[in-house]
């Protein structure tokens, strides 16, 4: 056991604060556009030093960085509050995706605008019929000349509304057995077929969108992965998309603790013995969190592969936000229902934690019979 | 940044979980637990092996390593829920290392590394230390009182033997008048002995949680294994949440002890709050997955749970751990902020 960087990540870390010291772009602007337009240049920044894509392959403008890296990057972009990133879906699963199953093609067509953030990614996943149970989705890829035929509906769908790219799965094979017969493809948005339909959310922001297919057209060399191959891909879609999160949300809940020992402070409790339990108590979640974190690390480095226990942080970090928020509100007295508050905002929006990017239940049921071995429900 | 134990370490674990399994069947531990009493033979095998000495100096007859060490073994300890005077005679030596006089340290830590002698901590509130474990059969008690701290020899202390739900270990509550100040500060220690009993809850945990899955497996109700219910296998993937923050929380503690020692504070009290509050719901989630049987004298589990729950009460409870940590991380000391 080691818990001490090496003189080389040591060095990474140094670089890297060095540079967020001269290019960090300060606090992001009110306003969906305005904010957009602001995390897209930071992107471009970052991209333009080899930030953005740092995991990937040098030839395709990343760094070929180690997990280790990655983790010191997410923990220092979260310490220094830098503003996320625009084109989020692009870069933590898109790419990724690309990256693992794609074609040369494939590399060279989509990589680099993801990274400058030229073209947003979205990821069209869930529908109104299949959401945990993503395998049962019900939109229809039909064969066509050089290509295929897409009809159906996507809900939930981030980014859609700016979205150049959507990573969709469809049926390409309604006889083959539920898991077999999707496949992922990369599909155009800017077409006539596809309409894209805001949804207001709890917190009052259209942050998601319903998608609307009809005949709309992918050509084949727009497949990743393989017809009938889908499901493979999709999974390590997800699987990339939980464990590369853990970094960051553990930071940003880091960050957001010492604003709430600072809003106690403000409130004057901070002698208040049961505020005092419950920050107490959401620090050293927040603290196990990170630790799980970096333990998961060791784990990946040993086998290579996120394994099934991939899925505790998430379902971790979605409790520990959830707490923290809820005390953020009962800190506040009458002002926590205020609707033109960020902590306010916060609190709604933390209820989707355990239901995006996979619910906390069908996380536990990973965990339950990958991790430990239980008995499948029927 | 790596969590991998090194190949001593691992070795330290495999040992401890194979003698342990071998020496200790569960009809011996059971007979031991309802005696009250602990075996002779095994603690000769354990002190043998090193393991009362293992974060003690080689210039005391110890083997030299360090806190992760101890609690890679004390784990193993609570996984096996030894009868045995083990943590606390270790905590005496702590206590006695980091804070003795040159004249302390000569006298009890060769004995204490040896196994010859056995040591224990009390806690002292007015005027006596209510619940001190092994203290009965103690050559040597450490009384603490705050900042302050005391050696006190067997023969000059009063011992009166308390009962407690865990029938695997001994205590007593113990007054003395008057014994041998320390010479240092005992905080660093009190905070490894923290550290210590963190790891004794997670080696509880984990076998409290072994026990409700391989149950969970082999039960059957309505035609199925009752793990095919969410409402069982949903509480099993709680306590490997919890066990393994447990585990986190604990070695990274342990860690600070060995290499960053201005950060022990801080992360003995988050692994002794947590593996306490994991090492009470572990246990008592995995009675609830036995149903009935889990209940009975008949079962171990209770053995296990008893000794959970009692060891979280042990040197701060987690309500004391968590006041410590508001107040480290950021809400400063109660007092002074409650003007
Ligand atoms: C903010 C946000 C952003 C999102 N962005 C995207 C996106 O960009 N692209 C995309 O494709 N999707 C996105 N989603 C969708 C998300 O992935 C789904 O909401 C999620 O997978 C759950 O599906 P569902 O909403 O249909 O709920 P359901 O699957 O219908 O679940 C309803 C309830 O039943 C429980 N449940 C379901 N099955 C089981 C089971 N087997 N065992 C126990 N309990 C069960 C669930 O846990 C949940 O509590 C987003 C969701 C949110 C909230």
């Amino acid at each position: 056991m080691d818990l001490t960087l090496s003189p080389q990540e040591e060095s990474f870390r140094e670089e890297l604060r060095a540079w967020l010291a001269i290019n960090h772009p300060g606090k992001e602007p009110e306003g969906d556009e305005a904010s957009f337009e602001f995390r897209r240049d930071w992107q471009r920044r970052l991209a333009a030093d080899r930030w953005a894509g740092l995991s990937w392959p040098e030839q395709y403008g990343g760094r070929g960085a180690t997990l280790v890296e990655q983790a010191i990057f997410n923990e220092e972009l979260a310490a220094a509050r830098a503003p996320s990133m625009a084109n989020v879906l692009g870069l933590l699963m898109g790419g990724p995706v690309v990256i693992a199953h794609g074609t040369e093609e494939q590399k060279e067509r989509y990589l680099g605008p993801i990274l400058n953030a030229d073209e947003i990614w979205c990821q069209g996943f869930s529908e109104p019929e299949s959401g945990s149970d993503l395998a049962s989705l019900k939109t229809r890829a039909v064969r066509s000349d050089g290509g295929w035929v897409v009809t159906g509906q996507k809900v939930w769908t981030t980014l859609a509304e700016r979205a150049k790219w959507c990573m969709l799965v469809a049926r390409t094979d309604p006889d083959a057995p539920k898991h077999q017969g999707i496949t992922y493809f990369v599909m155009d948005m800017d077409q006539e077929a596809v309409q894209v339909r805001p949804l207001v959310q709890i917190t009052g922001e259209p942050e998601f969108n319903e998608l609307f297919l009809e005949e709309a057209f992918v050509p084949d060399e727009n497949v990743v992965g393989g017809t009938g191959n889908g499901w493979g891909v999709a999974i390590t879609t997800l699987m990339h998309e939980r464990s590369g999160i853990a970094f960051a949300l553990q930071v940003q809940l880091k960050v957001a603790l010492g604003e709430l020992i600072d809003l106690i402070r403000e409130q004057g409790l901070e002698g208040d013995p049961i505020v005092r339990q419950r920050l107490g108590q959401l620090y050293i979640e927040a603290e196990t969190l990170r630790l799980n974190a970096w333990r998961g690390l060791t784990q990946i480095m040993k086998t290579g592969m996120p394994g099934p226990e991939g899925s505790l942080p998430k379902w971790q970090w979605s409790d520990i936000n959830q707490a923290l928020t809820e005390l953020s509100m009962d800190v506040r007295g009458l002002e926590a229902p205020r609707a033109d508050s960020d902590w306010t905002y916060r609190f709604l929006r933390a209820r989707a934690n355990s239901i995006e990017g996979g619910t906390t239940e069908i996380l536990k049921n990973i965990i339950a019979e990958r991790v430990l071995g239980l008995p499948r429900m029927r | 940044m790596n969590f991998d134990f090194t190949d001593d370490q691992q070795a330290i674990k495999r040992t401890a979980r194979d003698f342990l399994a071998d020496r200790l069947k569960p009809e011996r531990r059971r007979e031991l637990a309802e005696g009250g009493e602990y075996d002779q033979g095994l603690w000769r095998e354990m002190a043998g092996l090193g393991w009362t000495g293992i974060h003690l100096s080689e210039d005391h007859g110890g083997l030299g390593l360090g806190a992760v060490e101890l609690a890679i073994l004390t784990e193993e300890l609570g996984y096996a829920l030894v009868p045995s005077p083990f943590l606390a005679s270790v905590a005496a030596s702590l206590v006695v290392a980091h804070a003795g006089s040159g004249e302390q340290r000569s006298r009890w830590l060769s004995r204490l590394a040896s196994g010859e002698a056995i040591g224990t901590v009390g806690l002292v509130t007015d005027g006596a230390a209510p619940l001190v474990p092994d203290a009965d059969r103690a050559d040597v008690i450490v009384l603490l009182d705050g900042l302050s701290g005391m050696v006190v020899e067997a023969g000059a202390a009063e011992i009166e033997p308390q009962p407690t739900i865990d029938s695997t270990r001994r205590f007593a509550r113990v007054r003395a008048a008057e014994g041998e100040p320390l010479a240092g500060d005992p905080l660093p220690a009190l905070d490894r002995i923290e550290v210590a009993l963190a790891a004794e809850l997670v080696g509880i945990a984990q076998r409290a949680m072994e026990m409700a899955v391989a149950y969970a497996k082999e039960r059957e109700q309505f035609g199925r294994p009752i793990g095919a219910y969410q409402a069982v296998s949903h509480r099993c993937a709680q306590m490997l949440l919890e066990t393994e923050s447990a585990r986190s929380a604990t070695l990274y503690a342990a860690w600070t002890a060995d290499h960053e020692p201005e950060s022990l504070s801080l992360a003995a009290s988050m692994a002794k709050a947590y593996a306490a509050d994991a090492g009470w719901r572990v246990t008592s989630s995995s009675l609830q997955v036995h149903g009935g049987i889990g209940f009975t004298w008949e079962h171990d589990l209770h053995f296990f749970l008893k000794r959970a729950r009692t060891d979280g009460h042990l040197f701060g409870s987690p309500r004391s751990h968590r006041e410590r940590v508001a107040e480290l991380a950021g809400l400063g000391p109660l007092g002074l902020a409650a003007s």
